[in-house]
């Protein structure tokens, strides 16, 4: 942290207006000595006091939280920037007048101006440290919130893909020219689809059934769009229905399928996504596994992808790669179900990409209109 | 004058309709050829039908509308009597950086959706473009201006700004890995068959690189690797005063060419030191090459 400018100009100005005080105030108590004597002595003494400290903080070297030196280095640093701005202020001022207070006044003067200066030099120290701190933390807590919603607002990106959003646009408006009923039709995909992404951040989980359906949407949306190159099947168990899913975890790779495997490729593919159950193993919790597969290019190398790629780090992939939508998914999982919780990514069987997921199987409970419930309450 | 004629090349059959019958209301005297899907069929298309103007989606399966129009500019017949280059609209529904790009190298496009106004405004530029390299009154001397050596230059920069672009999305989808700042690769790590064993090939010692299919060729002196990352991220990583892009596929330290030469086609080639082999130069990278 170095001196600005605009803080030393300030804080001189106040140190000046500071000393002018003190020194009114000296001059009331002792009206016979002309006004210049208080007037030079507290200025001077000020100004070097000021100088050494305010400066002084510089050489130490400051917290940044408070733009003050650490601990007892505070202290001992106004202590030595009084004692030694009150000896070369005195000194200075000496030199002014032509005499030395050292020898004509009364040890009673010299105490009493210690401690004008010791006071003062308390005072207005403790005012620039509080004001340093406010400051100092004003600024953080701004930095913090403006990376908060930056956060919050990658995220939407990357849920809301624009191009996605745009393109579906264009769709509809053209259906709404040639085929108002289809159109509507979309158009309600795609209500459902915003409303599902919009809310996604605000539940932590909800049934399969719901999770399929968002996905349903989707590929509605996608299908208008690609037409006959693409094609879906979903496969979920009754049993599974309720089985609990963090709301829009399949999502990304469901867009990653199309994103890099189907929309690559000329004549399109299918997609699978399928929901089972898998007993534990020696007595332990049944695993539930969701698959979801596409016919697209596939992954670029032979090998298992992630290790494969040089220099791939998720946490540098800030934009909307394949990348970015697994290690979310991978960080959801973990955080809600644990270390055991997985995700691969393969090779499928005839070209094309499979991711699995497997956690932990916990069913909700038996509530079939929860989400219908849910999704009135949104109407409202 | 003969017909104006148009290509449009979108994946979506709903929005290649919308473009077809907002330029059928803004320009009713052209005349669309045929409709394609992919980048693959637009650069075929486009060789075979010869259209005046070609509208380019950015974001196609095969290839992006970028490449594909890079690949026709290389393809494109050239000499006397050769049909003139079309002119290029590119059409896309969101892609902040490709608009940039546009802006920058004023190139034509048109955002998805496609609206009336907007559309009538390239419209008319594209007219004008047209009408200046088809001169109404034929004079012997005169030289139509033609359309291909500034569409080189402008496909150039957009692809370099491609590269540019760190972390932005890839046109043809694919893990893209973030690329590191230029000429940061020292060395390159090149399994050896079999796969149990890396070699480490000191970047001084490379003498070009050429993309095949999956892999990339490492090619030295006397040596032959094969490395998995694609050319685009080398790119990227590499001095690109040192190693010089003369094709899509084909990158080469430019000290160790020896000459270029130019057959009877009209194409450049370059004999290299330390290599026998010849490499083709694209007609997007030819300005490399001027006597000095």
């Amino acid at each position: 942290m170095k001196p600005d400018l605009l803080h030393t100009t300030r804080h001189f100005v106040q140190v000046l207006a500071f000393s002018l005080v003190i020194s009114a105030v000296q001059y009331v108590f002792k009206p016979d000595r002309p006004y210049e004597v208080p007037l030079v002595y507290s200025l001077s003494i000020g100004i070097c006091t000021w100088f050494i400290t305010d400066m002084g903080r510089f050489v130490v070297g400051v917290d940044p939280m408070t733009a003050w030196p650490r601990g007892w280095r505070g202290p001992a640093l106004v202590a030595f920037g009084m004692v030694t701005g009150y000896t070369v202020g005195t000194l200075l001022s000496d030199y002014w007048f032509g005499w030395s207070s050292w020898r004509s006044l009364q040890p009673r003067d010299l105490r009493s101006s210690l401690i004008v200066t010791v006071i003062a030099g308390v005072v207005i120290s403790s005012y620039f440290y509080l004001q340093g701190k406010s400051m100092t933390l004003q600024r953080r807590m701004k930095v913090a919130e403006s990376q908060a919603t930056e956060a919050q607002l990658r995220l939407l990106l990357t849920q809301l893909e624009p191009h996605m959003l745009f393109n579906t646009l264009a769709n509809l408006r053209v259906l709404v020219g040639i085929d108002p009923a289809r159109a509507q039709h979309m158009l309600d995909h795609l209500i459902a689809y915003l409303r599902a992404t919009l809310s996604a951040s605000r539940a932590t989980e909800h049934g399969l059934q719901a999770e399929f359906d968002r996905l349903r949407d989707y590929l509605a949306l996608m299908e208008v769009r690609m037409g006959p190159r693409l094609s879906y099947t979903l496969t979920l168990p009754d049993a599974l229905r309720q089985a609990s899913v963090p709301p829009l975890l399949l999502q990304p790779l469901v867009e990653n399928s199309i994103r890099h495997g189907l929309e690559p490729k000329v004549e399109g593919g299918h997609i699978t996504v399928q929901a089972q159950s898998l007993p534990g193993a020696d007595g332990a919790p049944a695993v539930l596994q969701i698959t979801v597969s596409d016919t697209g290019v596939g992954l670029r190398s032979d090998a298992p992808a992630p290790p494969a790629v040089p220099h791939q780090t998720p946490h540098q992939t800030p934009d909307l790669g394949r990348g970015f939508g697994l290690t979310q998914v991978r960080e959801r999982l973990r955080t809600l179900y644990g270390p055991q919780a997985s995700l691969s990514l393969q090779h499928g069987p005839g070209g094309g990409t499979v991711v699995l997921l497997r956690y932990a199987l916990q069913t909700l409970p038996e509530s079939p209109t929860t989400h219908r419930l849910a999704d009135t309450a949104e109407h409202a | 004058m003969p017909d104006i004629t148009a290509l449009i090349a979108e994946d979506e059959p709903l929005l290649a309709l919308a473009l077809q019958t907002e330029l059928q209301r803004q320009w009713p005297e052209l005349r669309l050829l045929a409709t394609v899907g992919d980048g693959l069929s637009a650069v075929r298309q486009a060789l075979q039908l010869r259209p005046d103007v070609l509208f380019l989606d950015i974001r196609m399966p095969g290839q992006s509308g970028i490449e594909a129009a890079a690949e026709l500019a290389e393809q494109w017949p050239t000499g006397a009597g050769a049909p003139p280059f079309p002119a290029l609209v590119f059409v896309t529904a969101y892609d902040q950086y490709a608009v940039q790009a546009f802006e920058a190298q004023a190139v034509d496009y048109v955002l998805k959706p496609v609206q009336g106004a907007r559309l009538l405004k390239t419209v008319q530029r594209v007219q004008q473009v047209l009408a200046g390299r088809q001169p109404s009154a034929p004079q012997p001397q005169a030289v139509p201006t033609d359309l291909l050596e500034p569409a080189l230059a402008q496909l150039r920069q957009l692809l370099a700004a491609q590269i540019g672009q760190h972390g932005a999305e890839p046109a043809t989808g694919a893990v893209q890995a973030p690329a590191p700042s230029a000429g940061g690769l020292k060395v390159i790590q090149a399994s050896l068959s079999g796969g149990n064993s890396i070699r480490l090939v000191p970047i001084e010692e490379v003498v070009y690189f050429e993309a095949a299919d999956k892999y990339v060729r490492v090619l030295t002196d006397t040596q032959e690797y094969l490395i998995r990352t694609p050319l685009k991220e080398l790119i990227a990583q590499l001095d690109t005063q040192v190693f010089w892009q003369i094709h899509r596929g084909t990158l080469v330290r430019a000290s160790a060419i020896d000459t270029v030469t130019r057959d009877e086609a009209g194409k450049l080639r370059i004999s290299l030191r330390g290599r026998a082999e010849r490499l083709g130069v694209s007609r997007l990278y030819a300005h490399l090459f001027k006597a000095m």
